[in-house]
């Protein structure tokens, strides 16, 4: 088991240095923020100063070496724009973007989940075709198509709900609405299709021909089953709730991650945007790690598996 | 090799021919009247698309001469969303082809040299599904500045290391099948073992990835046109058309409203058929 636990860890820090060597260099090669900064006409005096100031006349591979081991020392520079520290910026903007992206969250696998078990149970009924339907829909629509029809009815023609900003509780309610339609569609039919292939497999018909209730069947032995691979695009959507709202928040100007990003890339405010690169990184290589170790504990056979190793 | 191909294509018809439901038929014919759209954009629209009429601004749906309204410049909104269509498909299919190519490509090379190319291939997509998308494009476009061949390419790197996991699998599990020892064996070159032989046998899955992967494209470069970094105006695309459309939502919403039916129209038919595709082509579910 340690074996297996070593191996996945290297695998993501190995994930997080490419992640670093490649905003580092992108972001370096790309451009000269010097100029963009202050601008076309800024005096050379002014121009030189600043490069210097931010190290930016050293060569390429010294600028890295001194990236690297400032993120040693969880020192991730301070933002070009107003001198505060990246990551305090970037920390500062995580609880609103969780405050939409958490609620979304609970709602896809409070909803997915059992519309995807229950239409795979009554397969060919109305109620099966219904969840494909929507669930096709939800993940087709762009969320910005969704978020601008969803303001268009609730707050231009109903009057309901505001359109934007972030002052009280119904502020979130629109943007929740956009994040959520399209992952409960996405889980729906993932659990569907999961809860399917697990009914025909069998163990299902051994557990029906001893006579189990159909109850007894669908709990404790076709869930389990198909709750792994569904843990699996869970995973994914736990990774993304830092970042996953990049256009959600600028439709409804929510001032999470997402707008931190747009702004700062717009900047191009380097040290904040090699914050959130990284960061962002981190917590989507940290939900795959976890549900990496989350089969383990769900899945006897793997643990054995591993085990034999 | 002539042989097989003449006995594998009548197959390929007769399974997709029999019984396509009247759903897939529908999405067929839009996609058909989409790519026709594209092709004849030229001839179709009935203005140009920079052309400004300001006496005739943010007329509504229906107004005779411009039957989509007109936007905040007076510009036809059907002109505009015909030549949308035509910018949005041809940087759909350019990065659909690049990264179904690419991801190939490398996914070959791993299988057929395992060991630390095999490696590198694999980290290299760990990083790519690591790091999201749509944040990796906002960096690379906000700091190269946007142009057409650079958002082509970027969302060229979209999805690629699907069909490199894909290609990987499909070319080790060929390679210890007997069709591809035996032309090893009669001294092909690799190159000639993967192309003529491996490539053919595992194209439907390869395409049945690619119908999915299509729209997905689509709705990346629109969104990222939405968020004004993809394709930069006087140029118009179906995202851009709904970013600018935006600020008009309560007086003018067609503007808004007409490119985002195409987007979901025309991913709903795309998603639609290559669901279809799957079911009826694709091995590896069967």
């Amino acid at each position: 088991m340690f074996p297996f636990i070593l191996a996945k860890i290297a695998r993501a820090a190995l994930t997080i240095v490419l992640v670093m060597t490649f905003a580092f260099v992108v972001l370096r090669m790309s451009g000269d923020p010097a100029q963009v900064l202050l601008g076309p006409d800024a005096p050379q005096d002014a121009v030189d100063a600043f490069r210097e100031r931010w190290g930016l006349n050293d060569p390429i591979w010294q600028q890295y070496l001194a990236y690297l081991e400032q993120i040693l020392t969880f020192d991730f520079g301070v933002s070009m724009r107003d001198q505060s520290p990246a990551l305090d910026l970037v920390l500062e903007r995580i609880p609103a973007t969780l405050a939409i992206t958490i609620p979304a969250l609970i709602l896809k696998i409070g909803i997915g989940i059992p519309a995807g078990v229950y239409a795979a149970l009554h397969r060919e009924s109305v109620a099966d075709r219904g969840v494909i339907m929507l669930s096709i829909f939800g993940f087709t629509i762009p969320s910005f198509v969704l978020g601008l029809v969803l303001v268009l009815i609730f707050a231009v023609t109903l009057g309901w709900l505001p359109s934007g900003g972030q002052d009280t509780w119904q502020h979130a309610i629109l943007p929740i609405a956009t994040l959520s339609i399209g992952g409960i569609g996405i889980l729906a039919r993932f659990s569907r299709s999961a809860m399917i292939e697990v009914l025909g497999q069998p163990y299902i018909r051994t557990a029906m021909a001893k006579g189990l209730p159909w109850r007894d069947v669908v709990w404790k032995h076709a869930l389990p089953n198909a709750v792994i691979p569904i843990i699996t695009l869970i995973g994914f959507m736990v990774g993304a709730l830092i970042a996953g709202a990049v256009v959600v928040e600028s439709i409804f100007s929510w001032p999470g991650v997402g707008r931190l990003i747009v702004v700062s890339v717009a900047n191009r405010d380097l040290a904040v945007v090699q914050c959130l690169l990284l960061v962002i990184a981190a917590s989507m290589v940290v939900a795959n790690l976890c549900v990496d170790f989350a089969y383990g504990l769900l899945d006897p056979r793997l643990r054995q598996k591993r085990a034999a190793h | 090799m002539a042989d097989t191909a003449a006995i594998a294509a009548p197959r390929l018809l007769t399974r997709t021919r029999i019984r396509m439901p009247w759903l897939v038929g529908l999405a067929v014919a839009w996609i058909a009247l989409m790519v026709l759209t594209a092709i004849f954009a030229d001839w179709l629209r009935p203005y140009d698309i920079t052309a400004m009429n300001l006496s005739a601004r943010l007329l509504p749906v229906g107004t005779p001469g411009y039957w989509l309204g007109t936007d905040e410049l007076g510009r036809d909104v059907l002109s505009r969303l015909i030549q949308s269509v035509r910018v949005s498909l041809v940087i759909a299919f350019g990065a659909t082809i690049l990264s179904a190519v690419f991801g190939t490509t490398l996914g070959f090379l791993a299988a057929q040299f395992r060991g630390w190319v095999e490696h590198l291939v694999m980290a290299l997509a760990d990083f790519q599904a690591a790091l999201p998308f749509m944040i990796m494009s906002l960096a690379v476009l906000a700091f190269f500045g946007s142009s057409m061949a650079l958002l082509v390419c970027l969302m060229g790197f979209y999805g690629w290391e699907r069909y490199a996991r894909i290609a990987r699998g499909l070319a080790i599990s060929a390679s210890a099948q007997g069709y591809a020892g035996a032309v090893v064996q009669l001294g092909a070159t690799p190159s000639r073992v993967y192309l003529r032989h491996i490539l053919p046998n595992v194209a439907s899955t390869l395409i049945v990835s690619m119908t999915l992967t299509f729209p997905e494209i689509i709705l990346m470069e629109s969104g990222l046109s939405f968020l004004g970094l993809g394709v930069q105006p006087p140029q118009s695309s179906l995202g851009n058309m709904v970013g600018f459309g935006r600020e008009y939502l309560t007086r003018a919403p067609w503007i808004m409203l007409a490119p985002s039916a195409v987007i979901v129209m025309t991913t709903l038919s795309i998603s639609l058929l290559g669901d279809w595709l799957r079911d009826r082509l694709d091995p590896t579910i069967r």
